[in-house]
């Protein structure tokens, strides 16, 4: 028993130790951690489609990479961009790490599931690596039938299956938070003293767990078409290959705000600590998350504008698009009036936070343009739409979760990294980001459709500025790797508080203990209680 | 709760305060995972709405081509297994240990026959040549092909569900057998009742809407 | 051709001003809040940056006032948005009746246009300016999408069904047509030019080419190849309901149910005619999916159109 407790009093990270102790180890934290490598692995994976993207659109001829290679380019970023790195990003690493710490637990309600989970990821990956080397797939992340189900003549079956696989590590990570956020809560945290960061968590667990399903057995209908040949898309014998874009919608375009809640959540946190002040209008900022997950299930068909779908069915997708746009403006809203009277700090955190709101609003405000049933029309499946949606899932995605990366680094890892390096990469994050998508939206209004292998002559201009950006933006990528790996050597300890925030994840060791907490902690205090904050551990630069 | 070490129950988990703590939470998640197995299925109701919206006619007679009979027999035959699923998981909370292994056990071989009854259903319908496919009869209307298409869809993936089912039961039965559950743990036997019971659910929306159009007063 | 400005396209129909006022609108109003928002941002960052690393902010806790406020503003501003979205969707889809028609087929990986006078093109669409120009368009496999971004209307092109959308040029001149939707190896050499011409110009280059018949006269043409006149005939004695003036009607099915004959549920009735039987017939007709390509079809429609109710009210068809 004495010997069993001192290994739980010892930091996750040391005790105990070897791979095996890993690769079996039913503690959040640790799991956390192996999805943090594998999701980054698979980021360099897409990001080097995305570079060869950007390589071939440099001249207009095409003359790179041959027709199908280019459109299998496109699909293996697309697929693994959304399903192995944006989908797991902040819930399975950041979520998984924090989310009990933060409510005053010793772990998730199911700590096999949440392993489970991690499993199901790996094996939905290789599957889908092994379409990769079976030569490729190139229906588009989207698998629009019936170029999916009858017309390609790549591994879509296997791929299909692969996102089919990885579906379930989603749904089984937000069925855990779930329960855990409603049976695990520490005496005295109420629902309203939970952290923001959790309330966006619990909102996209619920779009995990309502809307992967359908994704599930969308892409398995798939797979039983080409493979069984069952036809339900099928129109040669009745069947409406546009009853498949309205199933796959339903669950991706929530899809979405599983990519972008969690990245607010991590704002709401982050804007709290760096002006140690208390958040504005906590409860607006929580229920504008779960308005959020919930409107975003009613918004399927503005995809849909030119597909045949009928006008008037238009027409309401169209107004609840529109009203999802209020939410998020009232966070945005609410993270401003946050930071006046605050006293902000400089510290690589913020500059992640002014990277977000920059990129974030600029993707909200585009989603309006594409709202609007007469405008969508001219810009449906042209680059505005991509620039829109890599503002939305990259540039506030991304740079939520690199923001949140960089404020619990020190929590999770135990070591400080390179204050400058921090600002450095960030800035040229946000500027190459900018560099690479804004021009996009310009060509998209020009006309560019998207998925374009070759292009007419006068979009050349805007495609070399995009691929001198995305230059611009890898070097950022890579430089963050390079930094936070050096900084797990040679970094410095971390303090438990470096930045004297508020939330029981700052009141224990930096890195935490394997059971978390040795006592069970009471709650007594509301949330973002900075008026009573204890000083930062660090000096501000 | 205060004194955790000194009445910790063998079965309670490392981090989980109490037994009813645990029980709470495995019983919501349960719950949990049936919504995401309603909103699983709900993607094929879907496409069964809008395709019989579409081929009304078609979809009545390529229902006629199924043995609503035998879809009436498996029916009762689940309806029954619930019942005794039931009362599997209250003589787990009486720690009645034969009783357990008894209603498990039962419970399990209607299972089997459900699935015995509907392997001799495909086995006519490949016969037909109503099964999708290289031997599909091509002569068939085609809302009748996207009816059958749908219904190998549904009830296929609802006889999966039925043989994980019956793995769980072995799992449960084999540990009932041991005497595991008891009124103080029997969550396990509680969990497993309620995904067996949601099987059964579904095969009861699945029966009508495939077996039972345009029987009614004709 | 006409675009002076190197980083916006040529507004070429009558829509496209108004989709280019509604772009500078929803443009207006993202700029003046996303200024708003990072101007803000960046003075409190400045004015309110911390001095020493133990520093508090303000104890404020929120505003009703203030969240309502800002959730006010932009449900409103999103509602403009919404209806001016909302109108000029309507004005795209709904094409004048005076329109001039023209078929256009997509298969991996051309356009196949036909205008209603015979002349065929692939790749290539004329149309005369200033008058309405109504697209019909199937698709032989997977699903296109047409699209002319100097006239700011697209249109998925999808197999099974028949889709439609207009336009008016306004402006002579060559502008791009590109297939939008992913079609597989060459979708993005699935593209094309629209050629908008002076009246005079299209009705000399009409007459310049080779047409092979009218789309009527072939639709007439496949109407008896096909035997379709064996049982749809004009004296109502079929075993099939007689066509004349059947387009544009709302027929009454089998069930009870009506339906309005439009250019789908004609479609319909060819491909899969067991779905939608008129009442009073025996649904023995049999499908031609695979016998005649969605060119046929087009031309079956076109012909269809053209006829005339029969003389006598149709007498109820025996059986």
């Amino acid at each position: 028993m004495s010997n069993e407790a001192s290994v739980h009093e010892q930091s996750y990270l040391g005790a105990p130790h070897g791979l095996a102790s890993w690769l079996l180890t039913k503690d959040h934290k640790r799991i956390a951690i192996l999805y943090l490598i594998s999701i980054t692995i698979f980021f360099a994976v897409g990001g080097t489609f995305a570079a060869m993207i950007r390589a071939e659109l440099v001249t207009p001829q095409g003359d790179l990479l041959s027709s199908d290679l280019y459109n299998k380019v496109f699909t293996l970023h697309g697929v693994i961009m959304i399903f192995f790195f944006l989908i797991p990003s902040i819930p399975a690493t950041l979520g998984n790490f924090l989310l009990p710490i933060m409510i005053g637990a010793k772990d998730l309600a199911f700590p096999r599931i949440n392993l489970l989970s991690w499993y199901i990821y790996v094996i939905g990956a290789t599957v889908t690596l092994a379409a990769v080397f079976n030569g490729g797939v190139d229906t588009g992340w989207t698998f629009y039938t019936p170029y999916s189900s009858m017309s390609s003549n790549t591994s879509v079956t296997t791929a299909a299956l692969g996102v089919f696989i990885t579906g379930f590590s989603s749904i089984l990570t937000g069925f855990n938070f779930i329960v855990t956020l409603h049976r695990m809560r520490a005496p005295g945290m109420t629902w309203f003293r939970l952290p923001l960061f959790v309330w966006a968590q619990y909102a996209t667990s619920l779009v995990m767990i309502l809307g992967t399903p359908v994704v599930a057995i969308t892409v398995l209908l798939v797979a039983a078409e080409r493979a069984l040949h069952l036809g339900i898309f099928d129109p040669k014998i009745g069947g409406d290959p546009v009853l498949f874009q309205h199933l796959f919608w339903f669950y991706s375009h929530p899809a979405v705000y599983i990519m972008i809640l969690p990245a607010m959540g991590v704002v709401s946190e982050l804007v709290a600590a760096m002006s140690r002040k208390q958040i504005f209008g906590y409860s607006f900022v929580a229920f504008s998350s779960l308005a959020i997950a919930i409107i975003g299930f009613l918004v399927w068909g503005h995809h849909l504008f030119v597909s045949s779908q009928s006008i008037y069915a238009g027409l309401v997708f169209s107004i609840i698009t529109m009203m999802v746009a209020v939410p998020s403006a009232v966070k945005t809203f609410n993270w401003t009036a946050t930071m006046y009277k605050g006293a902000i700090s400089w510290e690589s955190p913020t500059f992640w936070i002014f990277g977000f709101m920059g990129l974030f609003l600029v993707g909200g405000l585009t989603g309006l343009f594409l709202g609007a049933m007469g405008l969508d029309i001219h810009l449906t499946d042209t680059y505005f739409v991509v620039a829109h949606f890599h503002y939305i899932m990259v540039g506030g995605g991304v740079m939520g979760f690199l923001g949140g990366l960089h404020f619990w680094w020190p929590k999770m890892t135990g070591k400080m990294y390179n204050e400058t390096a921090g600002k450095i990469a960030a800035m040229l994050v946000f500027f190459g980001f900018n560099a690479t998508f804004f021009p996009q939206f310009i060509v998209g209004y020009m006309g560019m459709p998207r998925r374009y292998h070759a292009y007419p002559p006068e979009f050349q201009f805007f495609n070399v500025l995009s691929s001198a950006g995305a230059v611009l933006l890898g070097i950022g990528y890579t430089m963050i790797v390079i930094y936070l790996i050096y900084s797990l050597i040679k970094g410095p300890k971390a303090p438990a508080n470096p930045w004297g925030a508020t939330g029981l994840e700052w009141k224990i060791p930096s890195p935490p203990i394997t059971h978390n907490f040795s006592e069970m902690p009471v709650v007594t205090e509301e949330a973002y209680d900075y008026q009573h904050a204890p000083a930062p551990q660090r000096g501000v630069k | 709760m205060s004194t955790p070490t000194t009445t910790r129950h063998p079965k309670l988990q490392e981090h989980f305060y109490n037994m009813d703590q645990q029980l709470e939470a495995s019983t919501l998640g349960m719950w949990v995972f049936l919504v995401t197995e309603v909103m699983f299925f709900g993607g094929l109701f879907m496409a069964y709405i809008v395709y019989r919206h579409m081929y009304p006619h078609a979809w009545v007679e390529a229902s006629h081509e199924l043995n609503w009979q035998l879809g009436g027999l498996n029916t009762m035959v689940l309806i029954v297994s619930s019942l005794t699923m039931a009362l599997a998981v209250r003589a787990a909370m009486l720690s009645e240990k034969k009783q357990q292994v008894f209603y498990l056990l039962t419970t399990m071989a209607l299972g089997t026959v459900f699935l015995v009854v509907k392997f001799f259903e495909y086995k006519a319908k490949f016969e037909h040549h109503l099964v999708p496919g290289p031997h599909f009869n091509p002569a068939l209307e085609q809302g009748m092909q996207i009816f059958f298409s749908l219904y190998f869809m549904m009830t296929g993936i609802h006889a999966a569900h039925m043989v994980i089912g019956l793995g769980i039961m072995t799992y449960i039965v084999i540990n009932a057998a041991k005497g595991t559950y008891n009124a103080e743990y029997y969550g396990p036997v509680e969990v497993a009742g309620l995904y067996w019971h949601f099987v059964d659910i579904v095969w009861i929306f699945l029966f009508p809407l495939l077996y039972l159009l345009g029987r009614h007063g004709a | 051709m006409s675009s002076t400005l190197p980083f916006f396209p040529p507004s070429a129909s009558t829509v496209a001003s108004d989709v280019d006022y509604l772009y500078f609108f929803i443009l207006g109003v993202s700029a003046f809040f996303a200024v708003l928002v990072s101007v803000l941002v960046l003075v409190f960052a400045i004015k309110y940056r911390r001095n020493k690393p133990e520093d508090i902010g303000a104890d404020i806790h929120g505003s009703l006032s203030l969240e309502l406020l800002w959730t006010g503003i932009p449900f409103i501003l999103a509602m403009v948005m919404f209806v001016w979205g909302a109108q000029v969707f309507f004005t795209l889809s709904k094409p004048p009746a005076d329109s001039m028609d023209v078929f256009v087929v997509g298969k991996q990986w051309m356009w196949k246009v036909q205008h209603p006078e015979g002349v065929r093109e692939i790749n290539e669409l004329h149309v005369p300016i200033n008058r309405p120009v109504r697209l019909t368009m199937g698709s032989e496999d997977v699903i296109h999408d047409f699209f002319i971004p100097a006239f700011r209307v697209k249109m998925d092109v999808v197999p099974g069904k028949l889709t439609t959308m207009w336009f008016t040029a306004t402006k002579a001149g060559e502008y791009h047509i590109f297939c939008a939707e992913y079609c597989g190896t060459k979708h993005s050499g699935m593209i094309g030019t629209v050629t908008a011409m002076e009246p005079q110009d299209y009705e000399a280059w009409l007459a310049g080419g080779r047409a092979t018949g009218s789309a009527v006269q072939n639709g007439e043409r496949l109407f008896s190849d096909l035997s379709c006149v064996t049982c749809h005939k004009a004296d109502s004695t079929g075993r099939g309901p007689w066509l004349g003036g059947v387009f544009g009607s709302t027929v009454t099915l089998n069930d009870g149910r009506k339906v309005v004959a439009d250019e789908n549920y004609l479609r319909e009735s060819i491909m899969n005619p067991q779905s939608k039987v008129v009442q009073g017939f025996q649904p023995i007709m049999p499908t031609f999916q695979g016998m005649v390509s969605e060119e046929n079809l087009l031309q079956l429609i076109a012909y269809v159109k053209t006829l005339k109710p029969a003389e006598p009210a149709p007498a109820p068809a025996k059986k």
